[in-house]
């Protein structure tokens, strides 16, 4: 037995809005391999519940009009890496959001729950800041789309006003067209495990190739909040595809990022692997474009 | 102290329709255990990390130590009890485990042998390393995972028509 005080099992997302604003006090559980644990723990032992994980209409991964990707909020990990619109248009984040945990979790766990807990190791955070994603939150009184960059505030802090729930994540069609990324996750195990680092890199190159015209770099564990390498960015754009293109990119990341020292690694070894995974991660990125390197 | 609150639960467990008035703040594994007697679904560590606990929900591997009963309304669940023959034979993949000396202290078997069923029923051909992977939520402590691998490996690819022994 959990010890919960009461759970509320909502029956839409309207319902769920109604849920969260009568009962204030309680957690939104979607998938609840963050929150049921933090019950199991302690941390959250006695918690009032606002359950979604019925909310069908928030699973799946599809293509609007316009082009934009739209991933429902309550779409597992493995049915993103299984959708063949991610593979064709966003490989990367299907990579990386398999690297969670393992098979089990990745079935349980919803792309919602992972960007809503605020956790900077989250394996999909550090893509979706990659490739500018927007948060769509359903309140009572509306629909808002935020900026993932924006939405992100601190440490298990997100932009989630009193009663509203995440209903998707929207990747615009210029925020993916044309590019190629890469994920990078340094942690111990190769399952069931943390991120000690996480970096995602991608890349749009010119037509002949020779040419970066836009490269992206965010990290995950390299400060508070999953987020984007401008200086890194800035060194890399515009520039031709050679190594010292590459080498200048992964030096200038370590004047974007904060790493702290924790028990899984320290702050110096945090900066090691930015530099490192920048490289390896934009030069497999490039490669993915067709670049060589 | 608060009311405890109930739910209805309708699903279907190893091919059977069955209900159940569930308190809300049970797991699937209190509720497969303390209400059906399906004993092969182990208590491990409860917070999703051994895969002691892991069943079948609609085709797809859940640790239902960390899965709430009352989700599993409407669904369709199968435990290492549904893998038994109708005079108590053991399936293929069961046989395996046992001819490979896959099992010691046989804990964390039925959660393995489950992930196993989803992998087999998929049809598909896997390398090691990718069974590695997809085996990967599942802790053993006395055999280690050579044995299991190779119980694995060789069912799928009897299953295939590629291994005759």
């Amino acid at each position: 037995m959990y010890d919960i005080k009461a759970l509320y099992e909502a029956e839409s997302v309207q319902h769920a809005c109604a849920l969260l604003l009568a009962h204030p006090e309680a957690k939104v559980l979607a998938g609840g391999s963050d929150v049921l644990i933090q019950i199991r723990e302690g941390k959250l032992a006695g918690a009032t519940l606002v359950s979604i994980y019925g909310l069908d209409e928030l699973r799946g991964v599809a293509m609007e009009a316009d082009g934009t990707i739209r991933i429902g909020a309550l779409t597992s990990f493995s049915h993103i890496t299984r959708s063949p619109v991610i593979e064709e248009h966003i490989a990367v984040l299907g990579e990386a959001v398999d690297m969670v945990g393992g098979p089990q979790i990745r079935n349980i766990g919803t792309i919602g729950g992972n960007t809503c807990n605020g956790v900077t190791s989250a394996d999909s955070g550090s893509t979706l800041v990659a490739y500018d994603a927007v948060v769509e939150l359903t309140g009572a009184l509306g629909v808002r789309r935020v900026p993932i960059r924006d939405f992100y505030i601190k440490a298990g802090k997100v932009d989630l006003r009193p009663g509203e729930i995440e209903t998707a994540i929207l990747i615009p069609k210029e925020c993916y067209e044309g590019y190629k990324g890469h994920y990078i996750k340094y942690a111990m195990r190769n399952a069931m495990d943390i991120a000690t680092c996480g970096c995602s890199a991608n890349v749009k190159l010119s037509g002949d190739k020779k040419t970066i015209l836009s490269a992206r770099l965010a990290y995950g564990v390299a400060g508070p909040v999953p987020m984007r390498a401008p200086s890194a960015e800035a060194a890399a754009n515009g520039m031709p595809v050679c190594a010292e293109t590459v080498d200048a990119f992964a030096k200038a990341a370590l004047q974007d990022v904060n790493p702290r020292t924790s028990w899984r690694a320290t702050k110096e070894f945090r900066l090691h692997l930015v530099e490192e995974l920048a490289r390896r991660a934009l030069t497999e990125a490039v490669r993915k474009s067709g670049g060589e390197l | 102290m608060h009311e405890t609150q109930y739910k209805l639960v309708k699903c279907t467990i190893n091919g059977k329709p069955v209900q159940k008035m569930v308190d809300v703040r049970a797991s699937l594994t209190d509720m497969l255990r303390n209400d059906f007697s399906l004993n092969s679904v182990k208590k491990g560590c409860e917070v999703g990390e051994c895969g002691a606990c892991n069943v079948l929900i609609d085709g797809e591997c859940f640790n239902s130590c960390i899965y709430l009963a009352i989700w599993a309304d409407g669904k369709n669940i199968r435990t290492l009890e549904g893998l038994l023959g109708p005079n108590g034979e053991l399936s293929d993949i069961q046989q395996a485990f046992v001819d490979e000396a896959a099992v010691q202290c046989g804990f964390c078997t039925p959660g393995f042998i489950m992930t196993a069923v989803e992998i087999l029923e998929s049809g598909k051909e896997y390398t090691r390393d990718e069974l590695r992977k997809l085996l990967s939520g599942h802790l053993c402590r006395c055999t280690g995972y050579e044995n299991i691998l190779n119980a694995v490996e060789k069912t799928m690819l009897r299953r295939l028509g590629k291994l005759h022994d």
